[in-house]
C-alpha cells in the first residue's frame, strides 16, 4: 500500500496538450475514479503514472518520492489494459505469472502463486487455456490477476469494464469490488461511468477539475 | 465447380497461355533436363563428391551464407523497430534508398565496397561479409518492421508494468511474437547469400568460391561441364531444404499478430528516446549511402589525382598508345541497352499474357504461376550453365545468337511481371465482367473492355522492374555473353580486376552510372505502385 501525487502535470502530442497541468493525490489503499469523456486525457494520466510515456513537465511521486524519471519496470505500478495486451505465445498460468518470472521468483512458487490468483479471480482450472480462446470476461480476469499478482504498490485500471455485455458488467464491478480489497491495493481507475465510478470507488474525480 | 456462362472460352485462355508455355519449356525446363542427364553419370558423380576442394567450397559457402544472415539479422533489428515505431524527417527516403540497396547489381555492389574499404581489406571476407550485410539490410527492416508494426506497443508496455526492463521486453514478449518475420526473412538472406556470385567475383579473393562460383569456374575456365552440373544440383538440393525448413518454422510459429490493428507510429518525445532514434536513422543512413559514394568518389580518382578523366575518355579503347583493354566500356554500355530494350519487351509481352491466362484459368492457372516462379528458386547461375550446354549444338546452336541473353535475363524477370499483373487483376471485380455481359459483349469482348485496362500501370512496374533485372544480371550473362558482346556488369567485373587505377576507375564511372539507372528505376516503380502514398503520408 502506497500513496500516489500527481503534480502539474503536462503532457502533449506533437504540439497537442493532452494534460494541462493535473494535480492529483490518492491516500495509501484508498480506490479513486477517474471520470471524464472520452478523449480527455484519461488514459494519458495513466501512461504517465506508470512510465510509459514522460511528461512534458510536472512530477509523479510514489509514498513522497519522486520517481518521474524512473523506468517503468522499475516504478511498481501494476496497470490493467483496456484491451488487456495478454501475451498470445504464454498460457494463461503463464501470462499471470510474468511479473514473478520478471522478479525472479522459481518456477514452482510462481505457478503456486498464479493458480491462487486465477482461483481468486473465478478461473480456477483455466491454468493451461490459450489466452486467444479465452471469452472477453475471461481475458479481463487474468488480465487483473496477472497485475495483482505481482503486489504492485500503485494499481492503475483503464476502462476495465468497458466493452463487457450489461449483466457481465455489473457481475465483475461487484467482483472488482471485492478483489481490490483483497489486493488492498492503491487503486487509481479510468472510466466515463460514474455509475460504475461510484459502485468501485471511494471517491470520484473529474479529469477537468483537477487543473 | 460449374462453369459459369461469362467464363472466358477455353480456346482463348489456352492461346494466350501457349507462348509463355513453350518459352518455359525450351528455355528453362529442356536446359535443367539437358543438365540433370549431364550430372547424371556416376563417374562425374564420384569424382565430385569425392573431390576434397567440393566440400571446402560447400562449407565456406554455407558458413559465409550462415554469418551474413546472422549479422543481417542482428544489424538490421534495431533500425526495424525504429523504422516500425517511430515518426522522423526522411522516413521515406531512406526505406527507398534501401530497397534501392537490395535491387542494386550484385557487381555494383561489390564495387561500392572495393571502393570504400582500404587496400588491405579489399578482396578478404570482411568485404565480402559487409557486402552482404549491406545488401540485405532492406529485407530485415522491411519484412520484420511491417510484422513490429502490428505488435501493439501497449502489450510492450504491458511487459514493462510487470516489471520486465528493455532487454527482457525484447527476448520475452517481442522477439517471439515477430519471429515468423524474423525467420522469413533469414530465409531470403540465406538464399541471396547462399547463391552469391557477382559479389563474391568481385570482391572475394583469388580462392574464394561459393558453389557457384565454382559452378561458373568449373565450367567456363576448365571445362568440365559434369561435375558443374553435379555442383548445381547439389545447391538446388540445399535451396531446397532451405526453403522446406523456413516455411516449416514460419507455420510453427506463426501467431494471430497479423489480425492486430496498426500500432501508429509517433514522434520521439524525450532526450533519450530522440537521441536513440537519431542515432540508429543517422548510422542507417551513413550504412546505406556511404558505399555508393565511395563509388562516384573513386570513379574520379586517378594516377594523376582527382579528374574527370575516366568519364571523359570512357570511350577510349586505347588508355595510352599502343595499349588496348579488350574491353570497350561504350560498347558494353550499348549492349546493356540494347539488350535490356529487348529482355523488357520479351519480359512484359510473356508476362502479361501469362498473367491474364493464370487470372481467366481460374484454379488450373495455379501451375502455369508456379511454373513460371521456378528460374527464380534456381539460381541465375544454374539458368546460364543450363542454357549454355543445351544450346551448342545444330540445329539449335544459338550461342551465338544475339537474342540469348535478353532471353534469360526476360526467364528472370517474368516471376516479376506475373507477381506486378496479378494483383490488379485478381482484384478486378467479377462482378463487373459479368455487368458487360449483360450489356451484349460477348466473354473475350467483355474482359478486352473490362480487364486489360488494368493492366498498364502494373505492366509498367513490371517493365521498371524487368529493365533494372536485365541491366544488373550477372550470374546468367557470365555464361552466355560472347566476347564483344560483354553488358555492363560484365565489363565492371573485368575492369575492377585489371591493375591500373584509370582502368579501374572506369569500372567505377560503369558502376556509378549503373547504380543510378537503378536508384531511378526503383523510384519509378515506387511511384507507379503508390500513386497516392505520398498525398496521404502528408495529410
Amino acid at each position: 500500500m502506497s500513496s500516489l501525487d500527481v503534480h502539474h502535470m503536462t503532457v502533449s502530442f506533437d504540439e497537442t496538450v493532452v494534460l494541462d497541468d493535473v494535480s492529483l493525490s490518492l491516500a495509501h489503499g484508498e480506490t479513486v475514479a477517474l471520470l471524464g469523456p472520452s478523449g480527455s486525457g484519461k488514459s494519458t494520466l495513466l501512461r504517465a503514472v506508470a512510465g510509459i510515456i514522460a511528461p512534458d513537465s510536472g512530477t509523479v511521486e510514489i509514498d513522497g518520492i519522486d520517481v518521474t524519471h524512473t523506468p517503468t519496470y522499475r516504478r511498481g505500478v501494476g496497470m490493467v489494459f483496456q484491451d488487456n495486451q495478454l501475451f498470445p505465445h504464454r498460457s494463461t498460468l503463464d501470462n499471470v505469472g510474468f511479473g514473478l518470472k520478471m522478479a525472479g521468483i522459481e518456477r514452482s512458487e510462481r505457478n503456486e502463486r498464479s493458480a491462487l490468483w486465477l482461483e481468486r479471480v473465478g478461473l480456477a482450472g483455466f491454468a493451461d487455456r490459450r489466452v486467444t480462446d479465452l471469452s472477453g470476461g475471461e481475458a479481463k480476469r487474468v488480465a487483473l490477476a496477472r497485475t495483482l499478482v505481482a503486489e504492485p504498490s500503485i494499481v492503475l485500471l483503464d476502462e476495465p469494464l468497458t466493452g463487457l455485455d450489461r449483466e457481465l458488467h455489473d457481475r465483475l464491478a461487484n467482483e472488482l469490488v471485492g478483489i481490490l480489497t483483497t489486493a488492498a491495493a492503491t487503486t487509481l481507475l479510468v472510466t466515463h461511468d460514474p455509475e460504475e465510478a461510484a459502485l468501485v470507488a471511494i471517491r470520484s474525480v473529474q479529469l477537468e477539475d483537477l487543473r | 465447380m460449374s462453369q459459369s456462362p461469362s467464363r472466358q472460352p477455353r480456346w482463348l485462355i489456352f492461346s494466350l497461355a501457349i507462348i509463355p508455355i513453350i518459352g518455359l519449356g525450351v528455355f528453362f525446363l529442356w536446359p535443367f533436363l539437358t543438365l540433370l542427364a549431364e550430372a547424371v553419370t556416376g563417374e562425374a558423380i564420384t569424382n565430385t563428391l569425392t573431390r576434397r576442394s567440393t566440400w571446402e567450397i560447400a562449407w565456406f559457402t554455407l558458413w559465409q551464407a550462415t554469418v551474413s544472415t546472422v549479422g543481417t539479422i542482428i544489424i538490421g533489428l534495431t533500425p526495424a523497430y525504429v523504422f516500425a515505431r517511430y515518426k522522423f524527417h526522411g522516413r521515406e527516403l531512406l526505406v527507398g534508398l534501401l530497397t534501392a540497396i537490395f535491387v542494386l547489381p550484385t557487381v555494383v555492389m561489390g564495387a561500392a565496397f572495393l571502393a570504400l574499404l582500404p587496400t588491405s581489406l579489399d578482396r578478404t571476407i570482411w568485404a565480402v561479409l559487409g557486402a552482404h550485410v549491406v545488401f540485405n539490410l532492406a529485407v530485415v527492416i522491411r519484412v520484420v518492421g511491417t510484422m513490429w508494426e502490428h505488435l501493439p506497443t501497449d502489450m510492450e508496455a504491458a511487459a514493462a508494468t510487470l516489471g520486465a526492463n528493455r532487454w527482457r521486453v525484447f527476448t520475452d514478449i517481442s522477439f517471439p511474437l515477430i519471429r515468423p518475420a524474423v525467420t522469413a526473412a533469414a530465409a531470403i538472406v540465406f538464399l541471396f547469400t547462399f547463391t552469391s556470385f557477382g559479389v563474391i567475383r568481385v570482391l572475394g579473393a583469388t580462392g574464394t568460391r561459393t558453389i557457384e562460383v565454382e559452378i561458373w569456374r568449373r565450367t567456363t575456365q576448365l571445362g568440365e561441364i559434369s561435375e558443374a552440373a553435379v555442383l548445381a544440383l547439389l545447391q538446388l538440393g540445399i535451396l531446397a531444404l532451405v526453403v522446406l525448413w523456413s516455411t516449416f518454422a514460419q507455420r510453427r510459429h506463426s501467431r494471430a499478430l497479423r489480425l492486430e490493428p496498426l500500432s501508429p507510429r509517433r514522434t520521439p518525445r524525450t532526450k533519450g528516446e530522440r537521441r536513440f532514434v537519431a542515432i540508429v536513422v543517422g548510422c542507417t543512413a551513413i550504412v546505406a549511402s556511404v558505399p555508393l559514394i565511395a563509388l562516384a568518389v573513386r570513379s574520379f580518382s586517378t594516377p594523376s589525382g582527382w579528374s574527370t578523366t575516366a568519364w571523359t575518355n570512357l570511350g577510349q579503347t586505347e588508355i595510352r598508345p599502343g595499349i588496348r583493354i579488350g574491353i570497350d566500356p561504350v560498347n558494353a554500355l550499348g549492349n546493356s541497352l540494347r539488350i535490356a530494350v529487348w529482355a523488357t519487351l520479351i519480359a512484359v509481352v510473356v508476362g502479361g499474357v501469362a498473367a491474364l491466362a493464370i487470372a481467366a484459368a481460374g484454379r488450373s492457372g495455379r501451375f502455369l504461376d508456379t511454373g513460371l516462379m521456378l528460374p527464380l528458386g534456381a539460381s541465375a547461375v544454374t539458368i546460364g550453365f543450363g542454357m549454355l550446354i543445351t544450346f551448342d549444338a545444330d540445329p539449335f546452336d544459338w550461342r551465338a545468337s544475339w537474342w540469348l541473353v535478353p532471353v534469360g535475363h526476360a526467364l528472370i524477370a517474368v516471376p516479376f511481371v506475373v507477381r506486378t499483373a496479378l494483383g490488379p487483376l485478381r482484384a478486378v471485380d467479377p462482378a463487373m465482367t459479368e455487368a458487360a455481359a449483360t450489356l451484349g459483349a460477348a466473354p473475350a469482348r467483355a474482359w478486352r473492355e473490362v480487364v486489360v485496362p488494368y493492366l498498364w500501370r502494373p505492366l509498367a512496374v513490371g517493365a521498371a522492374l524487368a529493365a533494372a533485372i536485365s541491366l544488373g544480371e550477372f550470374g546468367a550473362t557470365s555464361f552466355l555473353s560472347r566476347s564483344g558482346g560483354e553488358t555492363l556488369p560484365i565489363a565492371i567485373e573485368q575492369l575492377l580486376g585489371r591493375t591500373g587505377s584509370l582502368l579501374q576507375a572506369q569500372g567505377y564511372v560503369l558502376a556509378t552510372m549503373l547504380a543510378l539507372t537503378t536508384v531511378v528505376l526503383v523510384a519509378i516503380v515506387d511511384r507507379l505502385r503508390d500513386p497516392g502514398q505520398n498525398e496521404a503520408e502528408g495529410s
